[in-house]
């Protein structure tokens, strides 16, 4: 059924998919464009309210959201909700899901636990921004959000507060009347779920973010998702929730699984804002106290309800557990995958999860529905007004709401199998499906609920907007994954996902490739192309070749096979591991990936034991391990001659610009030093790398820094238009056999160009001079290129300055992405048969076109850096930092990578640094153990669940001694039938770091909006494809995520919001193309701590642990605190206005905020705990990421804060991008359209 | 009146002229009929340290298009203070400052012994002398090491306000920076790369990019900052450029096995052209390149850099089968139309055991005055000692060398200047004493010799104009007048004019004067000048014919013959020699390519275009002196006949000196008789040939190859293919001689040849 009806709503989407290469994307835009056209309106409003920020957007938001998008959102949704109601029947196949409710369970717990923790504290500023937040927030925020909310209430105190979130990102006040019809539909459901739900939320803003997914989802397939969610908290949250009616009931479940998180929450929280709040939410007060109240009223609700009781419990859960009792819940949630399966139901709770409070009440689909659909009914109901649809929808997400849909929803499911619907659940918001596994008994009676809770929360929950905290909190997810990862994680079992790539893990390889050097999207691949279209999942890997590993884990062996090489298979060449099978007593092995038959060689012969294992299985790293080196013979080099040392030949701009930003001077002073330190393999030995210098402006100057010269010499080449190699020996040298020489030289090139006015610089020749070097020299190797300016002199690849902000937005947009000359492609080709990789540091002070510059590095293997306003005294610790990383870092060259996979699927684009000449061999002039390469792999065929998909990435390079050789990848991955295994076994990161390359080489050929709406597309259409074929039936209004996916929509909307995808006013075109090429040949932690940088508040420093982060959003900030935020590229230090003396002394040895000076790049060195354990942080997150991270001390207040507000992704930002309540609704809306 | 000799003989010595008449034919006709034009062979700079230079402008006659000098051959009226041209029979007043002239106080250049007088003339500021020394690093160690050493040598002989700059090249071209301190600097070219001037100088940094050009000032000063970097004073850059040429080192890129090293001439003084183009035209400038082999690649490419390849020979040319060799000598034409064009001039110092391309690089010299010198090494003395005689210096402590020479030659309207053939290219000036029929270099009567020395001697050719039915009267003279501008080494400019003047004479009544008139080794030298030059372009045996025929025309218009008896032939004493020139002409390696490779023959022809008379004729007749017991030194014919075994023999042939000892005396040497006491005599026997070939070696440039050998010796092949073979396997029995000795060779002899000469001039049917 469910696929059948997939099929058609994929249909239409199917070609876009394929399509999605690029002609894809056209179609697409078409539908997306204008709904989020609104939104980006509202966000310039924003800004202008900036410091409000919060309160304003929203303020803003809903007359201009209401206006524009609203209406057309509004339609669609009304759509939704009759489409909802079909879906609903298809529910019961979701039965699948109730192991997904298991896990679901745990996991809502896990979040619901964080979410609290982190909102609790915060809360109060955030609150404010956000419409829960705002609640607690009252405080502050609340006279912003008055007006805010004013207008929602209006709206409704009927749509719920879930409503009130939702719609209240953006969507709210349109939603409302759009979503109105939908609602109608739905608001049956929703009503039911708001009461519960609301209750939830309310009391734990963090629920409510968690609950407020996992909710919705509940509602709609709540058994699935709520079970996972549910299943562990249930239990032990309800105990703490105990108090709140019914939903002790649900919390009970949670409880079981998060009973402890639950306790301090509800101590913490209950206690003071929230038991406050929660009564007068109770009171329909929603309208008038907005957040406070509406929540309240949704609590009451709730109360009434059981759900509601459970929420409010929830809530008062999640609140401590955010802070203290977050980690304890987070466990649970892990145990859920396992345990829960019958709390699963409950899990439908993963609303939950997030709320862990929340999801228990709502685990009964009823909770979560309740408070979107609460809001959804309330709104029906009481201001009928079309925000209860629209709320409804949103509402979903808000899950609260959710628990009263989930009733209906569960009703549904129910009557068809309870199972079936926590499963459903599961892949929505875990509340829904705690809900149900937890529920199941008292949700029959929830069911009731749904109906009566519907009833009381509508009101309140009607009014509120979607709370922040009722949506899944990327934190929460991480936390979970980090309490329940306590042991290595093994390689061994085949389709098994890893660990979550910010939680630290020690890796044993049993047979396939570690984590750190591959990751896949899916470790359950389709086994059919259909089922693959079907979900749009896309499958792809990550693969990090040279990664480095920590200290504890061993590199890979190197294998050496003798002078034959590496045995192989006869058709496919496949390198020898532990997938092939030897058979014939060991005479033969057949390979796992082609099946063809190949002899042993007697050498390599060996008998085989009982199990048809070879004897020396685990003496060979080839048979027994997933990574593992084979040294290359000669007929793997080039020319067929082994490879020759590699050489670094360091090209310094030496123009006036270069001189006075004092760059030259800091690059000939650091290399003094650097040279000792290039890469080797074997410490006690020194490098064999040999190097050479180039200064350049105009013209190149080479330098013969020859051993036997007293005086370093300097050759003047100014035939810039064909470049050449003015000399051979002399050039590239050895340091230690040169050093005086070159000491001598580093000394005087500063001084020599002192006085230089050249202003004019060239750049292809310059990079034609280093590959002229090599080429001459035989050798691959590195060029660094230090450049700061437009190549405007005349010379092959001069550029013109072509920076035009007009064609923003415009289909030519994607222009300003490609190289303006077609002369750096070619060289780019040339490099990289030469094995020339390049590295390019900029120094511009204006427009440099990265695009264009950037051409040769990107396709040779190399980075890009770039320093903009380079000064000499605050940027020179950044840049030195990354030069001598790059300088040092582990490297191959020349290198080839090829995929090999079983057959049934073909690796069939790649993405990164590169160049391609064909359609399977990725040619890196370069391969550091930064890049990675992320591949995509279609179907050819079909593949068979037993088998799994096999697959092998074989890297032929040159190390960094000169020695050829053959890093091997292996990996294994399961295979399923049934589409609720795939989305079981996803990982969301990596399938973000796929969708943000996908999209980032998109706009290179289609225009940014365009992009933009495919992505929205197909993410909706992987979610819809859950939705309709492995989440129990629910009703439409319900957003539904599966638990492994449930942060695709926040991580996808930060995709969206990038700079690259959707610009800011301030951010120029070299900006975008340099983090366009950046993310390019990032590997997952990366790109995830970009798109969603980790925040953390510096409250109390622990020795050994780091603080819990929190959530991207101004609600989180507290005013009196000091946050540091990590965006891989970007060190933030955010200090509140009113922040405790004390720390500021502790880490600033001043007591006064005002004499804060924000052009401090670094720390005071102070010699106290706290200041110490903070600078040991810094220092920890440097190490941990390929690239310094400057340091930025934002004041709050200060000029500075807009830079450091652009990193708070889960709000609204400046340059229009949703926050993640907005796209949430967004999101759903779309979800809705394809299955209606 | 003295005789001929002594009258050609003073004219040389006074104003450096021979012609090859001093009797004039006064009409057209006539002139046609002497076979041997009116022509002359003049040395601009003949060392006269008897002519004080004057320190004032000249005197110019006011025509425009003559203005030519006053001069001793001019009517003057003293008291009307004023003087009559004699070529355009202007008549001009003296300039103010002739106020005082008189018949009794005349200035200088109307006195007749000064015919030939010299002006020092303040033309802008002086410049210095600029050297540029373009090395080539392909050579191997020894050889360059050889070289550096002789560079830095060369440093301390130049004059201390000198520019001096430095371009070395192998695969790429280096000019190197001079004036910067610490980090030695250097401009790189690609080898291979031909280059506009206007790119080269912008590379080097010599033009300002175009916005800035456009205000005169700022574009000056970049300008001479610029050139600075590259051509710096001696005294100033001594120990930095001696420093430079020490480090110098092999080009460093690899040879293979089997090739030929990379060498980039023709790029290398492309750059060098551009640099003195760029900074100082018109300004005396050596270019001086030192070469070790070919040019391998890049425009001028001689040979390809595949050794199996071997360098084009005569046989490929002859055969069109020398694939670079038309490229090449275009593209160094070209160049060297350039360098002249401004006034530098380029020395080709080329050091290899095989060639080095001279034959397409030759006009580098030829036409801007430079020197070509060939060695085997530059580790010989043969090398560095001619490479010190470059920068000799004469009696006035003055360098031998001039430079930017502009030579304009103004003639009675009687006569027309038909070319001149020397090292010097065309001016193209036009006048109406140009002639239609050009000899040598023709169409004009000013010509640019940019570098010149004391010996610098140039042929220049006239035609009689006047008809036959104008009769000149009697005792007219015709006159020419030779003026020389010029760089002096001391930066002074100068001006030198000769004014010489030769009676007509009526061809029909007369021809008894004129044929004593004639200067036979003059005309030998001048007719063989025109063979050399039209060697150049046409082929070899089409060049003997012609010369064949202009010997047997004049036979016949000067012999006293029976017609059709030969051996009634019978020519006067003053053309007694000119066939025995013409015989040994025919054999030189100026006209004869066989034995030789073009690069040798280019460098021959090179010299022998160039040298004055004495010199040349040393060069077509090599003079043997012969040294016995029987008698003092004496010269003796130049014959296989003067071989004899107890003879040493002393060749000159200009490019060798060659000391033979004959078959016994090699003996006694062998047996040591020379130290022994009683055999004194025969020790001192030994010494007396080797001190006169020292002699020599000391003054000549280039320094000759000096060859010691003896009877049966490999060397001996040296004198052996020079003198004349009387005696010859052929006839060796006919003679039956014991004395002389046999060469071998088909080669006719010179009395085959006389007798051959003598019946053809008899015959009637010629």
């Amino acid at each position: 059924m469910n696929v059948n009806q997939h099929t058609p709503v994929a249909s239409p989407y199917g070609q876009p998919h394929p399509g999605y290469a690029q002609p894809g994307y056209a179609p697409l835009d078409g539908g997306y464009p204008t709904p989020y056209a609104p939104y980006n309106g509202p966000a310039p409003a924003y800004q202008p309210g900036a410091p409000p920020q919060g309160y304003s957007p929203f303020p803003s938001f809903p007359s201009k959201a209401v206006p524009a998008s609203p209406v057309s959102d509004l339609s669609s949704p009304l759509d939704l909700g009759p489409a909802r109601v079909p879906p609903s029947s298809s529910a019961p196949p979701v039965s699948a899901p109730q192991a997904y409710n298991q896990y679901t369970q745990s996991h809502g717990d896990m979040q619901n636990g964080p979410p609290l923790m982190t909102q609790a504290p915060p809360r109060p500023p955030v609150s404010q921004p956000f419409s829960h937040g705002a609640v607690n927030m009252s405080g502050p925020p609340q006279s912003s959000h008055p007006p805010q909310y004013g207008a929602p209430p209006t709206m409704q105190q009927v749509t719920n507060q879930m409503t009130g979130m939702h719609i209240s990102s953006g969507p709210p006040t349109p939603a409302g009347p759009g979503y109105a019809p939908p609602h109608t539909s739905q608001l049956p459901v929703g009503t039911a779920y708001s009461a519960p739900a609301p209750p939830t939320y309310t009391h734990a803003p963090p629920p409510p973010t968690s609950s407020a997914l996992t909710q919705p989802p509940p509602a709609s397939g709540p058994p699935a998702a709520s079970q996972q969610y549910y299943g562990g908290p249930p239990p032990p949250s309800q105990p703490p929730f105990s108090s709140s009616g019914s939903l002790p009931t649900s919390q009970h479940q949670f409880t079981s699984s998060a009973p402890p998180p639950a306790p301090p929450s509800q101590q913490t929280f209950p206690p003071t804002s929230y038991s406050g709040p929660l009564p007068p939410n109770q009171a329909p007060a929603p309208p008038v106290s907005q957040q406070q109240q509406p929540y309240s009223a949704s609590q009451p609700p709730f109360s009434s309800a059981p759900p509601p009781v459970s929420q409010p419990a929830y809530m008062c859960g999640p609140p401590p557990p955010t802070q203290g009792s977050f980690p304890p819940r987070a466990p649970p949630p892990s145990s859920y995958a396992g345990s829960f399966p019958p709390p699963a139901p409950p899990t439908t709770s993963v609303p939950s999860s997030q709320y862990p409070g929340p999801v228990p009440p709502q685990m009964q689909p009823p909770p979560s529905q309740l408070s979107p659909y609460h809001t959804g009914h309330p709104p029906p109901p009481p201001s009928t007004q079309m925000p209860p649809t629209s709320m409804a929808q949103s509402n979903h997400l808000p899950p609260r709401p959710q628990a009263p849909p989930g009733p209906l929803q569960q009703p549904p499911p129910r009557p068809g199998m309870q199972g079936g619907y926590s499963p459903q659940q599961n892949g929505a918001f875990g509340q829904m499906r705690a809900p149900q596994p937890g529920y199941t008994g008292p949700y029959p009676g929830q069911q009731n609920y749904g109906a009566p809770a519907p009833a009381p929360a509508p009101a309140p929950h009607v009014q509120k907007r979607l709370d922040p905290d009722a949506i899944p909190s990327p934190i929460q997810v991480i936390e979970d994954d980090k309490a329940k990862t306590t042991e290595p994680f093994t390689t061994g079992v085949r389709g098994q996902a890893p660990p979550l790539v910010t939680t630290n893990f020690q890796v044993k390889d049993q047979g396939n490739a570690s984590p750190r050097f591959m990751r896949c999207t899916a470790y359950n691949m389709p086994c059919t192309a259909d089922m693959a279209k079907q979900s749009q999942v896309p499958l792809a890997a990550v693969i990090k070749p040279l990664a480095t590993l920590p200290p504890d884990e061993s590199p890979p062996y190197l294998v050496d096979h003798g002078e034959r090489g590496p045995i192989r298979c006869n058709r496919c060449k496949a390198y020898m591991c532990p997938y092939m099978q030897f058979i014939e007593g060991g005479r033969r092995f057949q390979c796992g990936f082609c099946s063809c038959v190949t002899e042993v060689p007697a050498f390599y012969f060996q008998h085989l034991d009982h199990t048809g294992k070879r004897v020396d299985c685990y003496d060979r790293p080839e048979l027994s391990l997933g990574s593992y080196e084979f040294l290359a013979t000669v007929d793997y080099c080039k020319n067929n001659k082994l490879p020759q040392p590699p050489a670094f030949i360091f090209l310094i701009d030496v123009s006036y610009n270069a001189v006075k930003s004092g760059m030259v001077s800091i690059v000939c002073q650091e290399l003094k030093t650097l040279l000792d330190l290039l890469p080797r393999e074997n410490p006690e030995m020194d490098s064999v790398v040999q190097v050479g210098f180039v200064t350049y402006n105009k013209v190149l100057h080479f330098y013969n820094v020859k051993s036997s010269l007293a005086q370093p010499q300097m050759l003047v080449v100014s035939d810039v238009s064909d470049m050449f190699l003015p000399l051979l020996d002399g050039f590239l040298v050895n340091v230690n056999e040169s050093r005086l020489v070159i000491e001598s030289l580093l000394d005087q090139i500063p001084q020599m160009f002192a006085d230089t006015r050249e202003t004019e610089t060239v750049f292809g020749p310059v990079i034609q001079a280093g590959l002229e070097a090599m080429k001459a020299a035989d050798c691959a190797g590195k060029l660094f290129v230090f450049h700061t300016s437009l190549p405007i002199a005349e010379a092959p690849g001069k550029l013109k300055n072509r920076e035009d902000r007009k064609l923003i937005g415009t289909d030519k947009e994607k222009s300003l992405f490609q190289p303006q000359v077609s002369f750096y492609n070619s060289l780019a080709k040339e490099c990289v048969a030469q094995g020339c990789c390049v590295d390019l540091f900029l120094f511009p002070n204006q427009y440099v076109d990265v695009a264009t510059l950037g051409v040769v590095p990107v396709s040779t293997g190399g980075s890009v850096y770039k320093y903009t306003y380079f000064q000499a005294g605050s940027d020179r610790e950044c840049f030195l930092n990354d030069l001598r990383r790059d300088v040092q870092k582990p490297v191959g060259f020349d290198a080839v990578m090829r995929v090999r996979t079983s057959t049934g699927i073909r690796a069939t684009d790649f993405f990164g640094s590169f160049f391609m000449s064909n359609t399977t061999d990725v040619e890196l002039a370069g391969l550091d153990c930064d890049k990675a390469i992320t591949v995509e792999f279609k179907h050819d065929d079909k593949l068979s669940e037993e088998t799994g998909a096999l697959m092998q990435c074989a890297v032929l390079y040159t190390s960094c001694s000169g020695q050829r050789r053959l890093r091997i990848h292996n990996m294994a991955v399961n295979c399923c039938s049934q589409l609720a295994d795939l989305y079981r076994n996803c990982e969301t990161d990596t399938i973000i770091n796929f969708f943000s390359k996908y999209a980032f080489r998109g706009v290179l050929n289609n225009p940014t909006k365009a992009v933009r709406e495919t992505l929205i597309n197909q993410c909706a259409q992987i979610l819809a494809c859950y939705r309709k074929n492995c989440a129990s039936p629910s009703s439409a209004g319900q957003l539904i995520l599966p638990e492994c996916m449930k942060l695709l929509p926040v991580y996808l909307n930060c995709v969206l919001k990038s700079d690259v995808l959707l610009p800011g006013g301030d951010v120029s075109l070299d900006d975008r193309a340099y983090l366009r090429q950046l993310i390019s040949c990032m590997d997952v932690a990366e790109s995830h701590v970009f798109f969603y940088p980790r925040l953390l508040p510096l409250i109390k420093l622990e020795s050994d642990v780091l603080p819990v982060a929190v959530r991207d959003s101004e609600e989180r900030l507290s005013k009196g605190g000091v946050y540091l935020l990590e965006t891989g590229l970007h060190l933030f230090l955010w200090v509140g206005a009113s922040v405790q003396q004390e720390l500021l002394v502790n880490i600033f040895g001043t007591p006064s905020f005002s004499q804060l000076d924000p052009s401090m790049t670094s720390l005071p060195v102070l010699d106290n705990p706290f200041s110490i354990r903070l600078r040991e942080i810094i220092s920890s997150f440097r190490a941990q990421r390929s690239r310094y991270m400057k340091l930025m001390v934002v004041k709050q207040e200060d000029k500075t804060e807009l830079i450091f507000r652009h990193f708070l992704v889960e709000d609204k930002s400046a340059s229009g991008g949703a926050s993640y309540v907005d796209f949430l609704c967004h999101m759903h809306k779309e979800i809705r359209q394809l299955l209606s | 009146m003295a005789t001929y000799q002594e009258f050609i003989q003073q004219n040389e010595d006074r104003d450096g002229v021979r012609f090859s008449w001093n009797l004039w034919p006064s009409s057209r006709l006539e002139a046609t009929r002497l076979v041997v034009p009116v022509s002359c062979l003049f040395t601009p700079l003949k060392e006269r340290p008897d002519l004080p230079p004057i320190q004032y402008e000249p005197v110019l006659c006011s025509r425009a298009n003559c203005k030519a000098v006053l001069n001793p051959l001019c009517q003057v009226d003293f008291r009307a203070k004023i003087w009559a041209c004699n070529f355009c029979f202007q008549r001009n007043p003296f300039p103010p400052s002739y106020a005082g002239i008189s018949e009794m106080n005349q200035p200088a250049e109307l006195m007749p012994q000064f015919s030939t007088i010299e002006y020092i003339v303040q033309r802008g500021p002086p410049t210095p002398l600029i050297f540029l020394y373009v090395v080539d690093t392909c050579l191997e160690e020894e050889d360059l090491q050889a070289l550096k050493e002789s560079l830095q040598m060369s440093l301390s002989l130049l004059p201390p306000n000198a520019l001096v700059g430095l371009i070395t090249f192998g695969r790429m071209v280096q000019v190197h920076e001079l004036s910067c301190e610490g980090i030695a600097k250097s401009y790189v070219f690609r080898g291979t790369k031909e280059l506009t001037p206007k790119q080269i100088q912008e590379m080097l940094g010599l033009t300002k990019p175009s916005p800035s050009g456009q205000q005169g000032r700022p574009m000056a000063a970049p300008n001479t900052t610029a050139s600075c970097r590259f051509l710096q004073p001696v005294h100033r850059v001594d120990m930095n450029l001696t420093d430079l040429l020490g480090e110098l080192q092999r080009d460093p890129w690899p040879v293979p096995q089997g090739k030929r090293p990379l060498r980039s001439t023709g790029v290398a003084l492309s750059v060098a052209v551009s640099l003195l183009e760029g900074t100082f035209p018109n300004t005396g400038a050596r270019v001086m390149l030192f070469i070790g082999g070919p040019p391998t690649q890049g425009p001028g490419m001689v040979v390809g850099d595949e050794l199996k390849t071997p360098i084009r020979s005569w046989h490929d040319i002859q055969k069109d089968n020398a694939r670079h060799l038309k490229k090449a000598t275009k593209y160094y034409e070209a160049m060297a139309n350039r360098s002249a064009v401004n006034g530098h001039s380029i020395d080709i110092y080329a050091c290899a055991l095989d060639q080095t391309g001279l034959l397409e690089m030759k006009c580098l010299s030829n036409l801007t005055g430079g020197h070509i010198v060939m060695g085997d090494s530059f580790n010989t003395s043969l090398f560095k000692q001619t490479f010190q005689r470059v920068f000799s210096k004469d009696y006035n402590s003055d360098f031998r060398m001039a430079f930017g020479g502009v030579l304009e030659v103004k003639t009675s309207r009687e006569l027309k200047v038909c070319g001149a053939i020397g090292p010097c290219v065309t001016l193209n000036s036009k006048s109406p004493s140009v002639s239609e029929n050009e000899m040598g270099v023709g169409g004009t009567t000013q010509w640019k010799v940019c570098s010149l020395n004391p010996s610098t001697t140039l042929g220049m050719y006239f035609e009689v104009v006047n008809q036959h039915n104008a009769p000149i009267p009697q005792g007219g003279r015709g006159a020419i007048q030779f003026i020389t501008q010029y760089q002096h080494s001391n930066t002074q400019r100068r001006i030198r004019v000769s004014t010489v003047a030769r009676n007509w004479a009526d061809a029909q009544t007369q021809i008894q004067h004129i044929e004593s008139s004639f200067d036979q080794e003059a005309a030998a030298v001048l007719m063989a000048r025109l063979g050399v030059f039209r060697a150049e372009s046409e082929e070899g045996p089409d060049v003997l014919r012609w010369l064949d025929r202009q010997l047997i025309r004049l036979c016949q218009k000067f012999g006293q013959f029976n017609k059709d008896d030969p051996t009634s032939f019978r020519l006067s004493e003053t053309l007694s020699l000119y066939p025995q020139f013409m015989f040994h002409l025919r054999r030189s390696p100026f006209l004869q390519v066989f034995n030789n490779s073009p690069d040798e023959s280019s460098y021959y022809r090179h010299h022998f275009v160039r040298q004055d008379l004495t010199q040349s004729l040393i060069m077509i007749q090599p003079i043997l002196y012969s040294y016995s017991f029987y008698g003092p030194p004496e010269p003796v014919l130049l014959d296989s006949s003067s071989i004899l075994p107890d003879r040493i023999l002393l060749m000159d042939t200009f490019f060798q000196l060659v000391i033979y000892h004959g078959e016994t005396i090699a003996q006694w040497q062998k047996a040591s008789y020379q130290e022994m006491a009683e055999y004194e005599n025969f020790k001192q026997l030994l010494q007396a040939p080797l001190d006169d070939a020292q002699e020599i070696l000391q003054t000549r440039f280039p320094m000759p190859r000096y060859i010691n050998t003896e009877h049966g010796g490999s060397q001996a092949r040296f004198l052996l293919s020079k003198v004349n073979p009387s005696q010859t396997h052929n006839n060796l029995y006919a003679m039956g001689q014991e004395t002389g000795a046999p060469i071998l060779t088909d080669d006719v002899s010179l009395q085959v040849f006389m007798d051959h000469l003598k019946k053809l001039a008899v015959s009637s049917s010629a």
